[in-house]
């Protein structure tokens, strides 16, 4: 066992992991990238007319839609965004008035589908986009785990190049210096793309000027430590379909922490490992040095105990030897005497 | 059947049957789903991508395979020998849990025939499943080397046995170190979504208790397979095997009666840390209480009441009652209590062709496992090379 080549190799894999993105932590913070873009939604401003459906439809090649886009029936049911669907409006009842709100991708500043790809298929670019990149997706689907806004979708019945879709918001238009497809065709302005900066602005002013109008929250502002889309609305965000509990840690704080154990476990548990490892055959040496010295002492203490046998033995053997000899003495010398004695009285019968 | 065959034992027997019918209905579903997609035999939506192809396949088949790492770290590491004969049935069902855990993934996958990506060309080592993905990956590969001795001495290949058996203690301390990592990034995976999975079981230690309840899993699935082997191959285990069965029950039964405790423990502390007390008192609550009460509590007690009275068949029966606690426990995290907050018509119901998927995997499994105990000296020693570990 070359234990110290192999300590040094572990010591260099935890230096590794130990090297990764993933074990920063600590003082990062993120406030996204300067000059980025964003787009501010405007609840009291739009009317439900799906014209932003349509415009996205069209801007990104999809499919025709089952029910056409002028169709408003279709806002009477809640809706999510599909793999041919990257935006859709919901239709909310609101102490008896209807308020719309469109959804897609947020674009969040550190977002959790780019934090939980473990091929690093999503990427938050400079221009406020989060980006998919379909060449390097595996198709494991974590992204839609991990995406608290629920939007990835995947193309699950595409059997060999599936894709996971969501909004793109417009890049390579905005990289041309156009707008969204959405934003340009929103008849009633409740769209303004621009820089997230002056996006918070405008929904301050809005808020600012008309407190009886809107409730005093950008949505999207904190929200998952911040996205690229704003939302502002007359109505509470919890009542239009958006959750108020998600609170303000980015996406990737949530496992960098835990993540940055790895390198201590490679660090610290072939030391105790194979610290363990010492101990028992330590043990076990020391329990058969014992063992032998026990042994020893005992067959010591056998053999004396026999050799101290053999000699009460051997002496009892003299002895018994010795008794014997007289006892064989003492009796021919006892039928040596009866034969004289009978020998003397003998004559003195024939006389 | 009126009909008896000559030969005594006959290969159409009622479980090979069976077998077979699964088999044949598995690969027929195996061609639907890799020429109509994923979508044509799952339920699986855009709210729930993740169902029991990922829930009970990958979750409880890795957790389930944790037999391998800590019977080898008890024996190799710990020193309890009179455990040795446990080693090679551990590792045999590790290994091939984890190359089915692997075959059952590439299911899942969209783009199945691109798995080595994260691993070579694009690594994304923010992610907890980059981390899975890894130490699965390795741990595989330790895995099959720590298995192949058996393979080599069936081949009487004396030097290449030799190597591989030479390497046994290395590749345990990579075993355990692997397996701390990956076993743990299972729950980890589940961290970033604290909106989704219910605050009972949303906690910042589900990395630890992963990793912890995974210790009593492989213990008790040593037990529990010990036991069947016991049952059912028991002319297949040599008289060691047999001598050393009761205290490899009896001491496993023990430590996993401790862990248990620990775990026990461990999620109360992350309820008090969540501060989740009041959802105890939903429906919910009740649902968290029956996994740790009646799964966690109760079998650590029937493990102790069976390591104090040597009961070894009380041991078996707390062996099938926490792997059902692990399972349940798994199924919780990742699909019961996983998008609590959607209505009843958005959550997920797995479907019968992606069920019948999943019995098929198991069932080869089980195939290939019975084969291999059957034909490998694994459950006996190769008389050639007698104690030769």
């Amino acid at each position: 066992m070359k234990r110290r080549k192999f300590i040094g190799l572990l010591a260099g894999a935890g230096a590794c992991l130990a090297a990764s993105p993933a074990a920063a932590g600590g003082t990062h913070h993120f406030e996204g990238y300067p000059d980025s873009h964003g787009v501010l939604f405007d609840s009291t401003k739009c009317i439900g007319c799906r014209k932003c459906e349509a415009a996205c439809n069209k801007v990104n090649e999809m499919p025709a839609q089952p029910v056409p886009f002028d169709d408003l029936t279709v806002l009477e049911s809640k809706r999510r965004t599909h793999h041919d669907t990257f935006t859709v409006v919901n239709k909310y009842d609101v102490d008896g008035k209807p308020v719309f709100r469109k959804i897609q991708c947020n674009h969040c500043l550190e977002p959790a589908c780019a934090s939980a790809c473990f091929v690093g298929a999503f990427v938050k670019d400079k221009t406020g986009a989060v980006s998919y990149d379909a060449k390097k997706c595996v198709g494991c689907r974590y992204c839609m785990v991990a995406c608290p806004f629920e939007i990835p979708t995947y193309e699950y019945h595409d059997p060999v190049t599936p894709r996971v879709r969501k909004c793109t918001m417009c890049q390579s238009r905005i990289e041309e210096g156009r707008l969204p497809g959405c934003v340009e065709d929103c008849p009633k302005g409740a769209l303004i793309f621009g820089k997230r900066e002056d996006l918070l602005d405008i929904a301050r002013e809005r808020i600012r000027k008309h407190p009886d109008m809107y409730i005093d929250h950008i949505y999207g502002e904190r929200e998952m430590g911040g996205t690229s889309w704003l939302y502002i609305s007359g109505a509470s965000f919890e009542s239009i379909g958006m959750r108020e509990d998600l609170g303000v840690t980015p996406a990737p704080d949530l496992t960098s922490g835990a993540l940055s154990v790895v390198p201590a476990v490679v660090g610290l548990w072939p030391m105790f490992l194979t610290g363990a490892y010492a101990l028992t055959k330590r043990k076990e040496k020391i329990f058969e040095e014992e063992q032998a010295h026990a042994v020893k002492d005992a067959v010591a203490e056998a053999e004396a105990k026999a050799s101290k046998k053999l000699k009460t033995a051997m002496d009892k053997a003299e002895r018994d030897k010795q008794a014997a000899i007289d006892r064989e003495v003492k009796k021919a010398l006892k039928d040596a005497e009866a034969a004289r004695k009978k020998a003397e009285s003998a004559p003195a019968d024939e006389q | 059947m009126s009909h008896h065959t000559t030969t005594p034992k006959s290969f159409w027997t009622p479980a090979n049957i069976i077998t077979a019918v699964i088999l044949v209905v598995g690969i027929a579903l195996t061609v639907k789903r890799f020429t109509m997609g994923i979508g044509s035999v799952t339920n699986l939506s855009d709210d729930n991508p993740w169902g029991i192809w990922i829930g009970f396949d990958l979750l409880c088949g890795v957790a389930l395979a944790a037999g391998g790492y800590t019977t080898s770290a008890a024996v190799y590491l710990f020193g309890m020998k009179k455990y040795h004969s446990a080693v090679r049935p551990a590792i045999t069902t590790a290994f091939l849990g984890y190359a089915f855990v692997v075959f059952a993934l590439l299911y899942d996958l969209g783009r199945y025939y691109r798995l080595p990506y994260p691993l070579t060309i694009y690594p994304g080592p923010t992610s907890f499943l980059f981390e899975v993905g890894l130490c699965v990956a390795l741990y595989l590969t330790v895995l099959a080397i720590e298995f192949s001795p058996a393979v080599w001495e069936a081949l009487r290949w004396k030097k290449i046995r030799h190597l591989a058996h030479s390497l046994t203690l290395l590749l345990t301390i990579f075993g355990v170190i692997l397996s701390t990592l990956h076993q743990s990034s299972l729950g980890g995976l589940y961290m970033i979504a604290p909106s989704k999975l219910h605050p009972l079981w949303y906690s910042p230690y589900l990395a630890l208790f992963f990793f912890v309840s995974s210790i009593p899993a492989g213990l008790s699935m040593v037990i529990f397979e010990g036991g069947l082997s016991h049952k059912f191959l028991h002319h297949k285990m040599d008289e060691a095997h047999i001598a050393q069965a009761p205290e490899v029950t009896l001491g496993f039964a023990k430590a996993a009666s401790v862990v248990l405790f620990a775990y026990f423990n461990l999620k109360w502390i992350g309820v008090a840390l969540g501060n989740s007390w009041s959802h105890l008192f939903t429906g919910w609550g009740a649902w968290f209480l029956v996994e740790v009460i009646g799964f966690v509590l109760v079998p650590c007690l029937m493990y102790a009441m069976a390591a104090r009275e040597k009961n070894g068949k009380l041991a078996f029966w707390a062996s099938i009652v926490t792997v059902a606690g692990i399972v349940l426990n798994r199924l919780n995290v990742s699909l019961v209590a996983f998008n609590w907050q959607l209505p009843a018509e958005a959550r997920y119901i797995p479907s019968l062709e992606e069920i019948m998927i999943t019995v098929f995997i198991v069932t080869l499994e089980i195939t290939v496992l019975r084969f291999c105990l059957s034909k490998l000296p694994i459950l006996h020693e190769h008389p050639e090379f007698k104690g030769a570990h």
